[in-house]
């Protein structure tokens, strides 16, 4: 009992914690869906050697751990002259190390794309734009749905690494209270039990996708 | 960067793999297992381990290995930081493996089945001749994946202590005011690492398509 009251003194820390978590997740998904929209692209319909050379740096995003990302970055950029908080530096890791994922998710997603609408849309005369505005992109969101959802649940959890480079998220308030209470079970549960909330968040998010899929295409 | 830096980080990267390969092994049949028991659809037992695959999965590494590292001693279990960190990465990866295993029982073909059965097979022998040689080749895919997974989530444990090569690399630079270099060399290895992972999955697969006659992606 004594553990729930010490998070529960905690709390404005935890909220803080869980804020943090999710401020990042979000504005990192903000800004990844976007780029990697742009780059599956041009991975699609770009020259042989340029998509080469973009699937060689896809590829070596998804061979390193996170926590090296985060780290080559922090420590890094400012040897580029370019020194950054760990907040956004753990922000710059997470964009770049889930773009790649999502790159490579809708990329795989637009090559399994029914050839028949594509060529239904290019037969009535619309541009390259308005192809992948109006046919390609939506398609392939309502499709590649569940497995962004999949890659979002990894990306809350990556977060939690972030506590390394001493991003203020919700393993380091856990650890942090830990610390200073000596008392290890509550804040860790309390910890995980806020992920999974985030988690089933992200769940629920993937559910309305297929929902809106199933209700479109039956 | 010296020489023997290279060689506190080749150190280290056994270290790695060390964890990653007895956190796979252990995880791997611990996964069947939980992914068996919950085709046996037992009441209670099923929804019990749904949760908490279910919360294992949404659990992050890092804070796992916290969890397992400062939580199980308040249970009577002490674990020194390269245990723990062995418990933690099969905790982590059984719960994956157990989801991998329980979608490629729940697509196996029903006949083939009900054939083994009408054949006089036990359900053991069934289970052994007939399941597991199909069920780890359409499973190896996503089977390799979730090592790399393992692999990559190694530098988790490092908050509980354990010298792996993230943790080694970052020593590294604190002694020398230079932590670009060691970091960069530490994203070699593990690209190293994970590069061996996949090749071996490509030479598994094409080995699989030429036996069997079918290629599993």
């Amino acid at each position: 009992m004594s553990g729930i009251a010490t998070v529960w003194s905690y709390r404005d820390a935890f909220l803080a914690g869980l804020g943090n978590t999710a401020a990042l997740v979000g504005l990192a998904l903000v800004l990844s869906l976007p780029l990697a929209a742009l780059a599956a692209v041009l991975l699609v319909e770009a020259s042989a050697p340029v998509r080469r050379l973009g699937r060689e740096v896809v590829d070596l995003f998804r061979c390193v751990p996170f926590l090296l990302l985060a780290y080559v970055i922090y420590y890094g950029l400012p040897e580029i002259g370019l020194r950054l908080g760990a907040w956004w530096a753990g922000l710059v890791a997470l964009v770049l190390y889930n773009g790649a994922y999502f790159t490579e998710i809708l990329r795989a997603a637009a090559l399994s794309l029914p050839r028949e609408a594509v060529e239904a849309g290019r037969a009535y005369g619309f541009s390259r734009a308005q192809l992948y505005g109006r046919i390609v992109l939506p398609l392939v969101a309502l499709d590649a749905g569940p497995v962004i959802g999949n890659q979002i649940v990894v990306m809350i959890k990556d977060t939690a690494l972030l506590m390394v480079i001493t991003v203020q998220e919700l393993s380091f308030v856990a650890n942090f209270v830990n610390a200073r209470a000596f008392a290890p079970f509550a804040p860790f549960a309390t910890a995980l039990l806020l992920y999974w909330v985030l988690c089933l968040v992200a769940e629920a998010g993937v559910g309305l996708i297929a929902r809106e899929r199933r209700r479109r295409y039956g | 960067m010296t020489f023997d830096d290279v060689l506190t980080l080749l150190a280290a990267a056994s270290i790695t793999l060390g964890l990653s390969v007895a956190g796979i092994a252990l995880g791997l049949p611990i996964g069947l297992g939980l992914a068996l028991l919950r085709s046996a659809r037992l009441p209670v037992l099923d929804q019990a381990i749904a949760a908490l695959v279910s919360l294992v999965r949404a659990a992050p590494i890092v804070t796992l290995a916290l969890f397992v590292f400062f939580v199980l001693p308040e249970a009577g279990l002490e674990l020194a930081p390269i245990p723990a960190a062995v418990v933690t990465l099969t905790l982590n990866t059984a719960a994956f493996d157990c989801e991998i295993f329980r979608a490629g029982l729940a697509a196996f073909p029903r006949d083939q089945l009900e054939a083994a059965s009408a054949y006089g097979l036990r359900p053991a022998t069934r289970f052994r001749r007939i399941v597991l040689p199909q069920l780890w080749r359409a499973s190896l895919g996503p089977l390799v994946s979730e090592m790399t997974i393992v692999l990559k989530g190694t530098p988790a444990v490092a908050v509980i202590g354990v010298v792996e090569i993230t943790r080694a690399a970052g020593r590294i630079g604190a002694q020398t005011y230079e932590p670009l270099p060691p970091f960069l060399a530490a994203t070699v290895l593990y690209t190293a690492l994970i590069a061996v992972l996949v090749r071996g999955q490509r030479f598994a697969e094409a080995r699989i398509a030429r036996r069997y006659g079918y290629a599993v992606s």
